[in-house]
């Protein structure tokens, strides 16, 4: 078996907008520094980047894991609460809940979620009204990876 | 064109990144959402905009965007101009509207970036995609 090459790890704080993206932009550092391929790192930033903006703005803190292996990355944002009443609403382009002040910091386009799936190979989200979300991603590291 | 003289036709002035103005931006993309930055930008190119926050020096990060510039007068907030700094990238003040500054780079032969069409309406009765 293909073994795990390495992982990352960042906690994600509620409202924290001062360091907002900046688990996203170390993840590609990071990534970009252990060679991975350029459009892996390109999809695994916009990714990354999503999630822990939503996380930021809607829930009440968490997790953001990237793993590293040898065919693909896996991406794992894991929050605190309040999980998402409607999914299948929140996955609709131009939905957004972002109050008027996110939108001058230029968010609330309600494009995370069609954002996240478009650049993944594998993309669930798992969601629980009073719960959490964990949003699971995973992008291919070549073509002929796809199909396992 | 470099971004020295990127900075001239705009009547901009150069914040950040000052080691760096005899680079070359071929590209621009202009828009006042992160998202559709990230959704919408298939290759690397300058970012004309109106976003005053850090995330959009993140975004940048992220997406190699080699050039931000700041349009209609916003002030920057201090946050950014650090992130900038810290990264490296050059920004670009101008009081000229977003509209302007892409005429203006348009016409001195800077180049649209290639985008992806988003079709994804989820809901049937929107239906102004074939
Ligand atoms: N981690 C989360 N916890 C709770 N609600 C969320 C979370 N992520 C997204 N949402 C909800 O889903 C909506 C759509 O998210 P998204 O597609 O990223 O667009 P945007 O962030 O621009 O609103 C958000 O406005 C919010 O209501
Ligand atoms: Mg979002």
């Amino acid at each position: 078996m293909w073994e795990e090459k390495f992982r990352l790890v960042y906690r994600v704080k509620p409202m924290d907008l001062a360091s907002a993206g900046s688990a996203s932009s170390q993840i590609k550092v990071e990534l970009q520094r252990n060679g991975i391929e350029e459009d892996v790192v390109r999809k695994v930033g916009i990714i990354c980047f999503e999630a822990e903006m939503n996380m930021i703005l809607y829930s009440t803190g968490g997790k953001l894991k990237v793993e590293v292996w040898p065919d693909r990355i896996e991406i794992l944002a894991e929050d605190d609460g309040p999980g998402i009443e409607d999914l299948q609403k929140a996955m609709e382009p131009g939905y957004s809940t972002a109050p008027p002040w996110a939108q001058d910091y230029g968010f609330g386009a309600g494009m995370g979620f069609p954002n996240m799936k478009q650049n993944s190979d594998v993309f669930d989200v798992e969601t629980k009204p009073g719960e959490g979300t964990r949003i699971h991603s995973v992008v291919y590291r070549s073509k002929d990876n796809e199909t396992p | 064109m470099k971004i020295k003289e990127i900075a001239e036709k705009i009547e901009g002035k150069v914040i950040t990144g000052e080691d760096r103005l005899d680079e070359v931006v071929e590209k621009g993309f202009a828009a006042d959402l992160l998202s559709d930055v990230l959704a919408l930008t298939e290759e690397s190119s300058c970012l004309i905009t109106g976003i005053t926050g850090p995330q959009v020096i993140r975004v940048a990060e992220v997406l190699n965007i080699p050039l931000i510039i700041i349009a209609r007068g916003k002030q920057p907030s201090k946050a950014l101009v650090e992130s900038a700094r810290a990264a490296g990238i050059p920004v670009i003040l101008t009081n000229k509207t977003v509209f302007e500054t892409c005429g203006i780079l348009y016409s001195n032969g800077m180049k649209p970036c290639k985008i992806k069409i988003f079709h994804g309406v989820a809901d049937e009765s929107s239906s102004f995609v074939d």
